[in-house]
């Protein structure tokens, strides 16, 4: 093991040009709005304060991240296979850098951002938003401890490492809970604009409809991930471990659309859904993109052991979810409160934050074993804890 | 006792001279915009040539932004008026989105913004004064006092004129009752702000505490089972383990141990030593 990382001056590829040029704009962003305030760089109104920066980096970002705490539940919890190990430290790494990039966009997107750790010590245990910002907080944290296995043992600290492998199974219980909690909060957080909200998509299961629907992006996005890691690092696809995750999809989508669309009847609205108007379109394209498309092609078994098809259902999977949160937090109050669209400021700065990820994910995979099954993967934990003690 | 004000849109002249009080009180420019803002906590709206209606804080009993706010940076007082403690803020403007009557506004071009609306003139209040707004009104349309006896004066009114008045007081029950009570000689359907939640008397934090209050129910209830399907699978696996080692069987499929059934896990629990 070298503990060495290699740094030498980067070759100015394309995608690296790209990234640069929009760093160089996100900071150009990032002046103007700590001189000028929130209304020069974006088009947020007093009836309009969440935009783009709440709706894609926050919302899309901690549900695009689920993956995080739906392949360590299944592999650690319910220890559904041996083959499933590969992806568990790809997952838990894109989910440690969405929500370091969701802390990142509400460092521009918060009034007074230098206030962001007010929560920890003024309480008001009433507020949705207070639960997310605890839970986020947490589970970052959860995150950080569950992919530090990767930074020890690339740097060879046994010690930490046995610790940490020790507790293993205590911080995928509390990712899990941690996760259920705020990833259904973000739905929570809608339930009191009833008035304001399109009835296509105000209801009171919207905690449940988030929950469900980030589990079932959590497992797409790892489709997706493994996808294109294979095309950057030429890194074999485990193709069974990806059908089995597909299936799982099917389940996910099938139990989303019978929630969704039996709450719609219950509450009389599904009429909004046969309307001549732009929210039942969009209200459609989002309903196909997130459930019938991956349903339909990872049901067809000549299609879903296809990389290609396993890559465009994971692909219309992830931007179905996206619709559903834009939907949600912008589309479904236009009518309401008039049109809303983004700035170009606002669109350059979620641009770079995802494209950060893009690239940090890159160098983390190209320096540190995340695609190696990990060494003795798990060695009991009962044994590892009683062992700790004698290294102390 | 708690404080309000009473609305009464049929005396309202449309003169303004509470805008300007509220102005001067408050030290708020003249940008000559009409509408809610950080240079205006109270605007008078014409409906139409005859009807002017306050647009303002409403002072919820139950204040939906009190509720949303993380950090707890609005305060319902035992006065009435509901306020904004500028050093707890971090800015997230859920106030914005969530309040049913569209009331805060925001400094969207500082760097360090801040919420405004109307406070009720809380430091006048605790000097025991009247809001710099009811003491300028010139016909009575808007009018200070003890809530409870406001609301008995309110009903007086339409007793006596029912043919004046909407036979509605709007504020007794709206969101769980408003410190700000209006009556009206034209339809509250009318008017823009309040007519979305006419009659809704359910107060929105209920809509969300519903669900914060399950908490510790979804918590506990997961954690006990998260735990427990490890510890069924993993004691399976290791039966399993230890039926091979001593009878060096062939290995059986290990994969898809999803559905267990509970007969597999009384079994389970018999056997252990």
């Amino acid at each position: 093991m070298s503990p060495k990382i290699r740094i030498k001056l980067p070759k100015l590829t394309f995608w690296r040009a790209v990234l640069l040029v929009l760093w160089v704009l996100a900071a150009y962003v990032a002046v103007i709005r700590f001189t000028k305030g929130l209304g020069a760089v974006t088009n947020l109104r007093d009836d309009f304060p969440w935009g783009l920066w709440i709706g894609f980096d926050v919302l899309c970002g901690v549900a695009l991240a689920a993956g995080g705490f739906t392949i360590a539940a299944l592999v650690y919890i319910f220890d559904i296979g041996k083959k499933y190990h590969s992806i568990t430290r790809p997952t838990v790494l894109t989910a440690f850098l969405g929500y370091l990039l969701v802390i990142a966009a509400l460092m521009f997107d918060l009034g007074r951002p230098w206030n962001i750790w007010h929560p920890l010590v003024m309480w008001n245990h009433h507020s949705v938003m207070f639960e997310v910002a605890w839970c986020v907080m947490l589970y970052t944290t959860v995150l950080a401890l569950e992919f530090s296995p990767v930074v020890f043992e690339k740097f060879g600290w046994h010690l930490p490492l046995k610790l940490v492998r020790s507790f293993m199974l205590v911080f995928v219980v509390a990712g899990v809970l941690l996760s259920t909690l705020h990833q259904s909060s973000l739905g929570s957080l809608y339930l009191i604009l009833p008035e304001k909200m399109h009835p296509l998509w105000y209801s009171p299961l919207l905690p449940v409809l988030f929950f469900i629907s980030a589990v079932g992006v959590g497992l797409a996005m790892t489709i997706f991930e493994s996808f294109l890691s294979h095309r950057a690092f030429r890194k074999e696809l485990e193709l069974d471990v990806l059908v089995g995750l597909a299936r799982g999809v099917i389940l996910v989508e099938v139990i989303y659309l019978t929630v969704r669309f039996l709450d719609m009847i219950n509450r009389h609205v599904l009429g909004y859904a046969f309307q001549f108007t732009r929210e039942a379109a969009l209200f459609w394209l989002e309903i196909l993109l997130m459930a019938v498309i991956p349903i339909v092609i990872f049901s067809i078994p000549k299609l879903v052991v296809k990389r290609n098809w396993l890559f465009y259902g994971a692909v219309a999977n992830v931007l179905g979810l996206v619709m559903n949160r834009l939907n949600v937090s912008i589309t479904s109050l236009e009518r309401w409160a008039g049109p809303y669209f983004p700035k170009w400021q606002e669109i350059v700065v979620t641009a770079a934050l995802v494209a950060t990820g893009f690239a940090v994910f890159g160098w983390v995979a190209k320096n540190f074993p995340i695609f190696e099954s990990p060494v003795p993967e798990e060695p009991e934990p009962e044994a590892a804890g009683s062992e700790a003690p004698t290294y102390a | 006792m708690s404080k309000g004000i009473l609305v009464d849109i049929s005396l309202c002249i449309g003169c303004e001279s509470c805008m300007e009080a509220c102005r001067q009180k408050n030290h708020l420019k003249d940008t000559g915009e009409h509408k809610l803002s950080p240079n205006n906590y109270v605007v008078i709206e014409n409906l139409n040539d005859e009807v002017f209606y306050r647009h303002a804080c409403m002072h919820c009993e139950e204040p939906t932004c009190a509720s949303v706010c993380p950090v707890a940076a609005f305060e319902k007082t035992k006065l009435g008026p509901v306020i904004w403690h500028e050093e707890k803020c971090i800015g997230c403007r859920y106030c914005l989105q969530a309040c049913p009557f569209q009331i805060p506004t925001y400094e969207w071009h500082s760097p360090n913004p801040r919420v405004h609306k109307c406070n009720m003139c809380y430091d006048r209040l605790v000097e025991g004064k009247q809001p710099a707004c009811t003491e300028a009104c010139p016909t009575g349309a808007i009018k200070f006092g003890d809530r409870d006896a406001l609301i008995a004066e309110a009903r007086d009114r339409i007793r006596k004129e029912p043919n004046k008045y909407v036979h509605h007081i709007y504020g007794l029950k709206e969101v769980g009752g408003t410190s700000v009570l209006y009556i009206s000689p034209v339809s509250f359907e009318q008017i823009p702000f309040l007519a979305p939640n006419l009659n809704r008397d359910e107060p929105l934090p209920e809509l969300t505490w519903r669900v914060l209050s399950q908490l510790p129910n979804v918590v506990s209830f997961a954690g006990v089972a998260l735990f427990g399907v490890y510890w069924i699978i993993n004691r399976r696996i290791q039966l399993q383990k230890l039926a091979e080692e001593q009878e060096e069987h062939v290995p059986p499929e290990e994969d898809f141990v999803e559905e267990i059934p509970v007969e597999e896990e009384e079994g389970a629990k018999t056997t252990e030593p």
